[in-house]
């Protein structure tokens, strides 16, 4: 990877196809951008996320009519701005594929839908929103999509706690059983009467 | 213990009355299979005819609790389907057992974090763990035979206790 990273530093010129494109088109919009076993990836900001998008999917160079895949990452306490959005995108007529990231800061982690764009996005932003509580703007139905509406928080954040949980029913004690299943083992013709 | 048969010339057959019942709800086990995960496969594999339960009388899978006498949880129990699995034990009738399937139904298995129960004894008594990820088939029957023992041994309570105290408490529970 370093070696990649290195290459592309001292050798600008050579900016993938789709990258180019993307760069002709809106100067300045990429911020990062690499590529990795001929699949490319550029970081866009989220202001005017949705122009770029609309690009790459009606542009006849790029005609990225799938939806691969949308997901979050959280890069509590590694990076400056804590979200990335990771959309990932594949032209079915082209047969290319583009990964594009947009950070997200923590203080207003909300970010344009793609609902207009690829209706297949719909459930994903809604795990999205579920997992990382990020907030899809005018996504139709933003509800949670896995978890049940009384879960509080979200826990792909890394700063969930790693071992909460929110039962929805009051949970037994166990010990007293376990000890009493301790003694029927030991002794089944025990007539004790067990505890709840 | 159960049934201690003394064979006469006449051909006649002495016990008690208990011990006959036992004996007779021990070979004629009527299952509820609640499965949500992996152990399902190796649930199917012990139950069709290669392993075959019914040798042990506990054969048909009865997919309405009413009917059931045991309650097979099969794989990882989540806090989000929680409420169901407390109240599909709460519509069976007596007598009834629980036998919990496989490690992330004892315990949780692998499994520690936000979304999963740390075993279904969390949530309902539970007469006879099967250990493995997955259980192989015959320790499937071993937990058959195991329950059949706790049968034979302690009658229709098996080791859920009191069961009408208890479900009114486990009722309450649930509805908080």
């Amino acid at each position: 990877m370093e070696t990649k990273q290195a290459e592309n530093t001292t050798q600008p010129q050579e900016i993938p196809k789709l990258t180019a494109l993307v760069l002709e088109k809106f100067p300045g919009r990429v911020t990062a951008r690499h590529t990795c076993l001929g699949d490319e990836t550029i970081t866009i900001p989220r202001e005017g996320m949705l122009e770029v998008f609309a690009f790459l999917r009606d542009d006849k160079h790029c005609r990225f009519n799938l939806m691969v895949d949308l997901t979050a990452v959280d890069y509590l306490g590694l990076r400056e701005t804590r979200f990335e959005l990771v959309v990932h995108l594949k032209s079915l007529a082209l047969g290319h594929r583009l990964r594009v990231k947009i950070p997200v800061p923590a203080e207003d982690p909300s970010v344009d839908s793609l609902i207009n764009l690829w209706g297949a996005v719909d459930w994903y932003e809604r795990e999205c929103f579920d997992m990382y509580g990020l907030i899809f703007k005018n996504h139709p139905n933003l509800k949670r999509l896995i978890l049940y509406d009384s879960f509080v928080g979200h826990p792909l954040r890394k700063d969930y706690p790693i071992h909460l949980q929110q039962p929805r029913v009051t949970l037994r004690p166990v010990r007293e059983r376990y000890d009493y299943m301790c003694r029927v083992m030991k002794d089944p013709s025990e007539t004790e009467q067990p505890p709840l | 213990m159960g049934m201690k048969p003394i064979m006469g010339q006449g051909e006649f057959v002495t016990t008690r009355l208990d011990s006959l019942i036992n004996w007779s709800r021990k070979y004629s086990l009527f299952q509820y299979p609640f499965v949500t995960a992996c152990c399902g496969m190796e649930y199917m594999a012990s139950n069709a005819s290669h392993y075959d339960q019914s040798r042990f009388g506990a054969e048909i899978p009865r997919f309405s609790p009413r009917q059931a006498d045991v309650l097979w949880v099969v794989g990882t129990i989540n806090h989000k389907i929680a409420p169901v699995l407390l109240r599909v034990y709460e519509q069976m009738a007596h007598p009834k057992w629980v036998i919990s399937f496989g490690a992330c139904a004892s315990s949780g298995g692998f499994y520690q974090n936000y979304s999963v129960v740390q075993g279904i004894d969390r949530l309902i008594p539970v007469d006879v763990y099967i250990a493995g990820c997955p259980p192989r088939p015959e320790a499937v029957l071993d937990g058959i035979v195991a329950l059949q023992n706790l049968i034979a041994e302690r009658g229709p309570t098996g080791t859920s206790g009191k069961n009408p105290r208890q479900t009114k408490e486990v009722l309450t529970l649930s509805r908080q």
